[in-house]
């Protein structure tokens, strides 16, 4: 019953705040993220950390077709609902400082996404998962459409047709299996993870399904729609993007494509090992050069994605567990840095690295929070960053030496456009783009403290969110053998 | 509540201090907390090191994380290694704390500096105090935070940002390389903790080739972080940091964090000759090619950088011949008189307003006696005059290169003659003759404050006399380190022994090394002298310089060759990723030609909009069909 409030929390409260106006809307749209989070916390503290589905629901939908409306959260799922619940209230505090027109429109369609993507995340039927996976398309085109810079029609609609394009092979994926399950047919996942499929099924479903989620990281080649729609959209839709949604994809990794397919990713997975390890050296020395921040933390994501994906690949128990923990880690570091770089934007009217410098001179504080979210990217020890890069580089490595120690040098390109954004823009002499900069207000440091507090805690006590997660992966890696 | 948690735990809390209240907290106030951070550590040290027993104890804090079957632990290990190390790094930095004092100020940034100086000092010692592989690693990425931080610390400056960017990038190069390592530790031994790790190493033969590798990419760590070839050239460029932070963390403490893990991991390397060996010759090709480069350097901060790379590669020159306890030794009395030498040169600076150049200097002995009589002394150490510390330790080294192979004998006794030389080629410069600065400099000349020439005057006593810690027997010795170090060692020992014996050379094979060394070194400092003193000579200026010495004096244009082997390459490679590969061919060619495609189909197909529903549901269903068979046409036609 939980996992189902979690759900319609935001969604009931998107409708009502179609009705309201005014100042109002904001604040009932972060008390109401702040609820959502808050359940969650709650929900948390009483999972237990086994592989059972827990708070589970389970409704008929489609009952003639054995369609299930089943939600429930376990290891796989329940960091992600913890990361979806955590940075949403941020997100929408972050905001305060903007007006957007049409404010009520704006924020609906914010927790309208954030009901899809907890959705995404507890699913436990196919088509149901196939429903919110869609579901969020549609709030997020939506924003990043109608609030979006110059270009975002176009680029917005590449992004949808290339996402669609992409489930589209999903949904076919999904329709074979559920037609192979056996009787009157079944859609629940767990239906899907009984069958016996043969090699050469497998190998083609694995395919359809890969891709679906591929574009979504997105994995090498898939990525052009990223660095061009993040940057078109409004930070929040960005923040949306990178922190949450495209967790989509690595978790769809794990919980459709490694369970359903394994024999799948036996044959092909050393193919999307490659794909990955090339996202992450391609991305990487692409931001090596970029000017416009958003961009530059935008190639850097996908580098980042790049990681997980290979991680999960790997079929190590490190791997794993690290892009479990690295979802989280990289929502929150990514969030932080698009925030900031709003912040320089609503200043400067710049994101241009040419025209900005100097900014820690008015700025010491902002530029604190800057190399800290920076310091998480870059995975120095004792950020949230490490954990995840160290299992990541550990299964990757495990998996094959040489393609760990090629993954690896994430670790140095990472530093090398990291720390030239910072120099640029941070350092060096003051602009005339950043001679009147004013110091972070009230509204951003809360915004920015959390986060920044999450960095160091989860890179002190990563523990507290492995030990969730152990026992479902170990269990689904136990199911693959 | 174990002491030894205090000891990182204090330069933390005054980090903390100071890093989040300076702006509100006075300034007198800042270096307090500051120093007197760093001296209760350094306290708590002391009382641990004259309590401690003998046997290694470890003190643990908690599971830091768990995967499968691998648990790292935070937890310290207090032992014969770290206690020295926690002793050079909390002693020689309260010193250096107390000196800053004085030196910064005049900074705007007095309070920034002392914070970034304190998480310096907490990420150094948990590098030593780690009871594991990845605690030291979190140190090891800690200090270099703190070391780009501190270079790049007036960053209004593009030159000093981009040194300090280069110091973090090469560092992390090595730092892959450490990764590595710790995952082929794992592999090997499903451990992290050296307490497992070790006895489960002295298991296997000498020369088994899992350890070679594990040593081999450890040592690639150590190459980033200690400055060798090839990873040395960021040291000089951290130069751009201020002076104190030179002293603390580019001489005395970070930049020996590469020995110090050789050192802790000797059973590793005992097992694994071939690592030693390339080590070895590294090393001494850094010690040479640093000290050359030292020959004609002009800024007195440069010199003093290239010679300590030298220095680096005579501490890995011991190591690499197996005489871990000698290259340790180095680390200590190094720590002593170069942090002595960069103190002395940043009282120099802060004298000359902020003047380098040693061609502009001239004649300071008059108006800075407590500098210079200082500054002498510890230029008397490094050159390796008896009975001054760097005597004894550099005497050990090069006892044990000998009996290796005496012609690496040979050559780092040439590298030691070149150390004499342009150390007394710095100190005639800029102590001895005519004031060669400008009037306005010279009107300013003045001697530097207590807080700084009282760090200077311990050094110095420490630079004269740390080298009785450990006189060898021949010298009628009781070699009081290396037995107090002794059981660091014991399982290299019981795997090789014949490598642990001591030198086996005859006392007068070993006193005639020891004169040959000591009149080389002579012999240098009278060359010295005749060139800069009797004749006055003073190094031409850049324009003028030419041929072999110009390639020298431009550090045999390493950096430009890096520059064009790797980093214009990337970039140009970036761009050519950008604009080509993913504006081009992935996304007009691939993405947007596949739209246009459709777009073109799309017009032939309009024809087929009929208005009649059951034709549209004719032509879906059809279409699905066709598609699904289409992907799963080998199942179907297969089966």
């Amino acid at each position: 019953m939980l996992t189902l409030i979690l759900i319609l929390i935001p969604l009931v409260l998107a409708i009502v705040l179609l009705g309201l106006r005014g100042g109002a809307v904001k604040r009932v749209a972060l008390i109401t993220s702040l609820v959502e989070f808050g359940l969650a916390i709650y929900v948390l503290s009483i999972y237990k950390a086994d592989t059972s589905s827990q708070f589970a629901l389970s409704y008929d939908w489609i009952k003639s077709a054995g369609v299930q409306f089943a939600i429930g959260i376990d290891g796989i799922s329940v960091l992600l609902v913890l990361l979806s619940t955590l940075l949403v209230p941020l997100i929408i505090l972050s905001t305060f400082n903007h007006s957007y027109r049409n404010p009520s429109a704006f924020y609906a369609l914010i927790l309208m996404m954030q009901s899809a993507l907890v959705g995404v995340f507890v699913a436990k039927d196919a088509f149901l998962f196939y429903f919110f996976f869609e579901a969020a398309l549609i709030p997020i085109y939506f924003i990043a459409a109608s609030w979006g810079g110059e270009n975002s029609i176009s680029v917005t609609f590449k992004f949808f047709l290339y996402t669609i394009f992409g489930s589209l092979f999903m949904l076919l994926g999904l329709v074979y299996l559920y037609l192979q399950t056996p009787g009157s047919h079944s859609s629940l996942l767990s239906a899907f993870y009984e069958l016996k499929l043969s090699a050469a099924q497998q190998s083609v479903l694995f395919w359809a399904l890969f891709i679906g989620f591929a574009i979504k990281m997105p994995v090498f080649p898939f990525h052009t729609w990223q660095p061009d729609t993040y940057v078109e959209s409004p930070t929040p839709a960005t923040m949306l993007l990178a922190g949450i949604m495209l967790k989509m994809g690595t978790y769809g990794l794990i919980r459709i494509v490694l369970p359903i397919v394994p024999e799948g990713v036996q044959e092909w997975g050393l193919v999307a090992v490659i794909l990955s390890v090339i996202g992450i050296i391609y991305g990487s020395i692409i931001a090596i050069q970029q000017q416009d921040m958003k961009r530059l933390v935008a190639y850097s994501s996908f580098a980042h994605v790049g990681l997980m994906a290979a991680g999960i690949f790997s079929l190590t128990l490190d791997g794993l567990q690290g892009s479990l923990i690295q979802m989280l880690a990289h929502g929150i570091n990514v969030v932080g840095l698009f925030f900031i770089i709003e912040i320089i934007f609503s200043r400067t009217q710049s994101r241009d690295l040419s025209q900005l410098g100097g900014i820690t001179q008015n700025s010491p504080v902002l530029s604190v929070f800057f190399i800290i979210m920076v310091l998480g990217s870059v995975a120095l020890p004792l950020t949230n960053g490490f954990i995840g890069e160290f299992l990541l580089l550990k299964g990757v490595f495990t998996y094959n030496t040489w393609i760990g120690i090629v993954a690896g040098t994430t670790i140095i390109f990472g530093a090398v456009y990291m720390l030239r954004m910072v120099q640029k823009s941070m350092f060096g002499l003051q602009t005339t783009a950043t001679e009147q900069f004013t110091d972070l207000n009230l509204n951003e440091i809360l915004v920015l403290v959390p986060l920044a507090f999450f960095v160091f805690w989860i890179g002190l006590f990563p523990n507290a969110f492995l030990q969730l997660t152990e026992p479902a992966v170990a269990e689904l890696l136990r199911t693959l053998k | 509540m174990n002491l030894a948690l205090f000891i990182p735990l204090l330069p933390f809390l005054g980090f903390l201090i100071n890093g989040l209240g300076f702006r509100r907290i006075p300034k007198s106030l800042v270096g307090l907390v500051g120093t007197g951070a760093s001296l209760a550590s350094f306290a708590i040290v002391l009382s641990l090191f004259f309590n401690f027993s003998g046997e290694a104890q470890t003190v643990p804090l908690y599971d830091w994380f768990t995967v499968g079957s691998l648990s790292i632990s935070f937890a310290f290990q207090i032992d014969q290694l770290s206690l020295i190390m926690m002793l050079i790094i909390t002693g020689i930095g309260s010193l250096i704390h107390l000196y800053s004092i004085g030196y910064m100020h005049h900074d705007e940034g007095f309070g920034k500096f002392f914070a970034f100086l304190n998480l310096f000092l907490f990420f150094m010692l948990l590098l030593v105090m780690g009871s594991n592989y990845l605690i030291m690693f979190i140190g090891w990425e800690g200090v270099g935070l703190c070391s780009y931080l501190l270079i790049g610390f007036w960053n209004q400056n593009p030159n000093y940002g981009y040194a300090a960017r280069k110091a973090f990038v090469m560092n992390r190069i090595g730092d892959l390389g450490f990764l590595i390592g710790i995952f082929l530790i794992i592999n090997q031994f499903g451990s992290l903790e050296f307490a497992s790790v070790f006895p489960a190493a002295a298991q296997l033969n000498i020369g088994d080739q899992s350890i070679f590798w594990i040593t081999f990419c450890l040592f690639i760590g150590a190459m980033g972080k200690s400055a060798q070839i090839p990873l040395y050239t960021w040291l000089p460029d951290a130069m751009a940091g201020p002076t104190p932070v030179s002293a603390l963390i580019h001489a005395a403490t970070m930049v020996t964090a590469g020995i110090y893990m050789i050192v802790r991991s000797n059973i590793l390397y005992t097992l694994a000759p071939d690592t030693l060996h390339i080590i070895a010759w590294v090393a001494l090709a850094t010690a040479l090619l640093a000290a050359s480069i030292g020959l004609f350097q002009n800024d007195i901060k440069k010199v003093l950088a290239y010679s300590t790379v030298s220095q680096l590669g005579y501490m890995f020159l011991g190591l690499g011949v197996g005489a871990y306890s000698s290259g340790f030794f180095h680390v200590m009395t190094h720590a002593f008189f170069k942090a002595l030498l960069f103190l002395g040169a940043g009282s120099v600076i802060h004298a000359m307003s902020d003047e380098q150049d040693i061609r502009y200097m001239g004649g300071l002995r008059k108006k800075l006696p407590i500098t210079f009589l200082t500054f002498l002394l510890g230029t008397i150490a490094i050159s390796g005059i008896p009975p001054f510390a760097g005597f004894f330790s550099k005497d050990e080294i090069l006892a044990h290169v000998f009996e290796h192979s005496p012609l690496m004998w040979g050559l780092a006794v040439f590298g030691s003659m070149m150390t004499a030389f342009y150390m007394f080629r710095l100190l005639f410069l800029t102590f001895f003759g005519e004031f060669r600065g400008t009037h306005e400099q010279e009107h300013h000349l003045h001697e530097s404050p207590l807080t700084m020439t009282l760090p200077l005057m311990v050094l110095a006593v420490l630079s004269v006399l740390g080298g009785f810690l450990n006189v060898p027997a021949i010298l009628g010795g009781s070699a009081k380190l290396d037995a107090f170090l002794d059981p660091i060692f014991e399982l290299s020992k019981q795997a090789n022994p014949g490598a642990f014996a001591g030198v086996h050379l005859d006392h007068s094979t070993e006193l005639t090394l020891m004169g040959v060394s000591v009149v080389g070194a002579v012999l240098s400092i009278i060359a010295a002298f005749v060139l800069y003193v009797s004749r006055n000579a003073v190094p031409e200026p850049d324009e003028e310089i030419t041929g072999v010495k110009k390639l020298i004096y431009n550090k045999y244009y390493v950096d430009e060759i890096y520059n064009a082997v790797f980093v214009k390459p990337i970039q140009a490679l970036s761009g050519f990723f950008y604009r080509v590969t993913d504006q081009i061919i992935l996304n007009k060619g691939g993405v947007e030609g596949l739209g246009n495609f459709v777009k073109g189909l799309s017009n032939e197909f309009r024809l087929l909009q009929t208005g009649t529903t059951s034709f549209y549901v004719f032509i879906m269903v059809t279409g699905i069909a066709a598609i699904l068979i289409y992907s799963l046409r080998s199942l179907i036609f297969n089966a």
